[in-house]
């Protein structure tokens, strides 16, 4: 029987661009580049290992996200995903962590799975909560976090490395899996890849496709507000010294003048 | 008075740092009722009791040992059910920021992470956070349900605050979930016997200007001669020169100490990401253009290998 993988990938700002608020306080991401949120290439690249270590499998890469995020999907499929899904609404412009994590579910549900693997956390929220959401919502395992990850007989295996404690952890598919930047180097898209990309189906998806009413998700369905977003203030110039041989005293200096010593 | 559920990072009983910061800005909110999991559990009763818990919930199982995250939430749900608080606070970890994601979710909440400070407000708790690499701060809040907040360590001063602490058994009943992840091998992290790197009031961090895990031993003197926890940035923890626990930035640990020195770290965008909330920086690099510079409070433009060990010894000299 085939191995279902669907790999959940965000279309993020680009980090090293100037990512700043709209005017309704959600990320703007109009004016800064978007690109597949680095963090999910490592997500696209264990999911192609284990599909190429399985007997039969298809990876099925997901993404919600403005048109845009189109790109992101284009590159999981240049990569070697096998097909794409966009769920793509006007209505879920400012969609939270707990909306997304609703509509991901559905998606999941809707386009059939054994395994989900997810990023680590996004690169423009950084909240790392998603992946245990969609476990909460699907009913089954969550196996989040892995800096390594195989897949076989129907088990998950993986090694977490906490704060704490590095710990291995088991469960039987159907999971969800989130892998960090430790678990392996994601390839380039080979020319080939990108070709055949071209060729991949996309489907696209709206709210109705997914039975999910348009308050449940968009800034109408948010639990949370952001009331406020200041620029921090730049830091005010420091003292910079060249080091002429006293370097590392001027330094004890400054820390001395600071109580720090 | 409201309650406030606190949820308990401990090691054995032992309560980390970061839990006792949570009480303190608790009592802004209401009156701090700590829940502590697992093993030891009712040890941490003293010390919550001295920085003011006025309860503390405690269940031990071995499901919590044995099983990832889920078991943490049910009994966090049980204890949400038992209190009915104003507001729920968990140390932002990843497994806390996990674990109060799913509460939030059970409980019809919304969640915010990774808070910086919290204050109470008329609608409800305020938290700030600091986002896109701590280029912007942000003040939200949760409109549905009871708010449930992650908040990172060094948010709060640590402060004594006698409360009764009574110690309550807190009813616990597994959900189907509770045993989905099985950890069947726990390997724990080797004690430096230096500060933990996301507590530390000073932060001594190093990267690939470091050139070579030999050469840290530099890096780890200057630290101990300040008392300092140890940090490296991804060049140098790909390297294989640091262990990844001591990364600081995006994909590693976000710190946010008194003092923090850079040495041999351009200062990338996801480097900038971990320590850029750090009071105090002070950078040591080569090149005079390096972006870490845009941030410091000091800086020297020189070699590192001359630099730190100078430093480290005038610190020596002047302690006397
Ligand atoms: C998705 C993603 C996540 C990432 N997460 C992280 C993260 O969590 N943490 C992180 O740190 N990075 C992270 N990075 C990597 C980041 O982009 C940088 O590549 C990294 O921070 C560079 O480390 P560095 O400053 O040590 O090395 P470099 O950028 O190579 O800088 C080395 C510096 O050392 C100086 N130097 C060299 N020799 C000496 C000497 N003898 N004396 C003094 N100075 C010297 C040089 O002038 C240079 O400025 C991430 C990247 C991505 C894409
Ligand atoms: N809009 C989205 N579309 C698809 N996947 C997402 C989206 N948002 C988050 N994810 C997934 O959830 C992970 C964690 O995101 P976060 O909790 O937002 O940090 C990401 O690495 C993605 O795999």
């Amino acid at each position: 029987m085939s191995l279902r993988i669907v790999v959940t990938v965000k279309y993020v700002p680009d980090a090293t661009g100037d990512r700043h608020f709209a005017d309704d306080l959600t990320v703007d991401r109009d004016d800064v580049d978007g690109l597949l949120s680095e963090l999910d290439e490592y997500a696209v690249e264990q999911a192609l290992q284990i599909s190429e270590n399985a007997d039969d499998a298809e990876v099925t890469v997901l993404t919600i996200g403005p048109e845009d995020a189109k790109d992101a999907l284009r590159k999981a499929l240049s990569m070697g995903a096998d097909k794409a899904i966009h769920v793509e609404d006007d209505d879920l412009h400012g969609t939270d962590a707990i909306g997304t994590s609703l509509v991901l579910a559905k998606a999941i549900e809707k386009a059939g799975y054994d395994l989900v693997i997810s990023g680590m956390a996004s690169t423009d929220g950084t909240m790392g909560v998603v992946p245990a959401l969609v476990a909460e919502r699907l009913g089954v395992p969550q196996v989040t976090l892995l800096s390594e990850v195989s897949v076989e007989d129907g088990t998950v295996k993986g090694r977490r490395d906490g704060d704490a404690a590095s710990e291995q952890l088991e469960a039987s598919l159907p999971a969800v899996v989130s892998v960090t930047d430790q678990s392996g180097e994601a390839r380039y898209p080979s020319f080939k890849g990108i070709m055949a990309a071209k060729k991949k189906p996309v489907e696209s998806w709206d709210l109705s496709d997914l039975d999910i009413e348009a308050e449940e998700v968009g800034l109408d369905g948010a639990f949370t507000k952001v009331e406020t977003a200041t620029e921090r203030p730049a830091r005010t110039a420091g003292t910079i010294v060249k080091d002429e041989g006293e370097g590392g005293k001027q330094l004890a200096e400054f820390l001395a003048g600071q109580k720090f010593i | 008075m409201a309650e406030v559920l606190v949820y308990v990072d401990h090691v054995d009983g032992a309560v980390r740092k970061p839990t006792l910061e949570l009480l303190t800005l608790a009592r802004r909110i209401g009156e701090p009722v700590a829940v502590a999991l697992g093993n030891g559990a009712a040890d941490t009763a003293a010390t919550l009791a001295e920085h003011g818990a006025v309860k503390v919930l405690t269940h031990d199982a071995s499901e919590y040992a044995e099983y990832l995250v889920v078991p943490k939430v049910d009994a966090l749900q049980a204890a949400h059910e038992a209190v009915s608080p104003a507001a729920v606070l968990v140390p932002s970890s990843a497994e806390g920021k996990e674990i109060a994601a799913r509460l939030a979710l059970r409980i019809g909440s919304g969640i915010i992470t990774d808070a910086v400070d919290l204050e109470a407000g008329d609608e409800g708790p305020v938290a700030t956070q600091s986002v896109f690499a701590a280029s912007f701060t942000t003040k939200s809040r949760v409109i549905k349900g009871t708010p449930v907040i992650t908040v990172k360590p060094n948010s709060a001063a640590v402060e004594a605050a006698p409360a009764a602490g009574a110690v309550e058994a807190l009813a616990v009943t597994f959900s189907g979930q509770a045993t989905g992840t099985k950890i069947t091998g726990r390997t724990p992290r080797e004690s430096t016997g230096r500060p933990e790197l996301t507590e530390a009031a000073i932060v001594v961090s190093g990267g690939r200007g470091v050139n070579g895990a030999e050469n840290f031993s530099i890096i780890e003197a200057l630290a101990d001669q300040l008392g300092a926890a140890v940090g490296a940035s991804r060049a140098a923890v790909d390297a294989g020169w640091y262990p990844h626990t001591n990364q600081v930035g995006q994909t590693g640990k976000s710190v946010s100490p008194q003092l923090y020195i850079a040495n041999g770290i351009s200062g990338a965008i996801q480097h900038r990401a971990g320590m850029q909330t750090s009071k105090t920086i002070v950078a040591v690099n080569k090149d005079a253009e390096a972006p870490i510079f845009e941030l410091v409070d000091f800086g020297v433009v020189g070699d590192l290998f001359d630099v730190v060990p100078q430093l480290t010894d005038e610190i020596k000299t002047r302690k006397g």
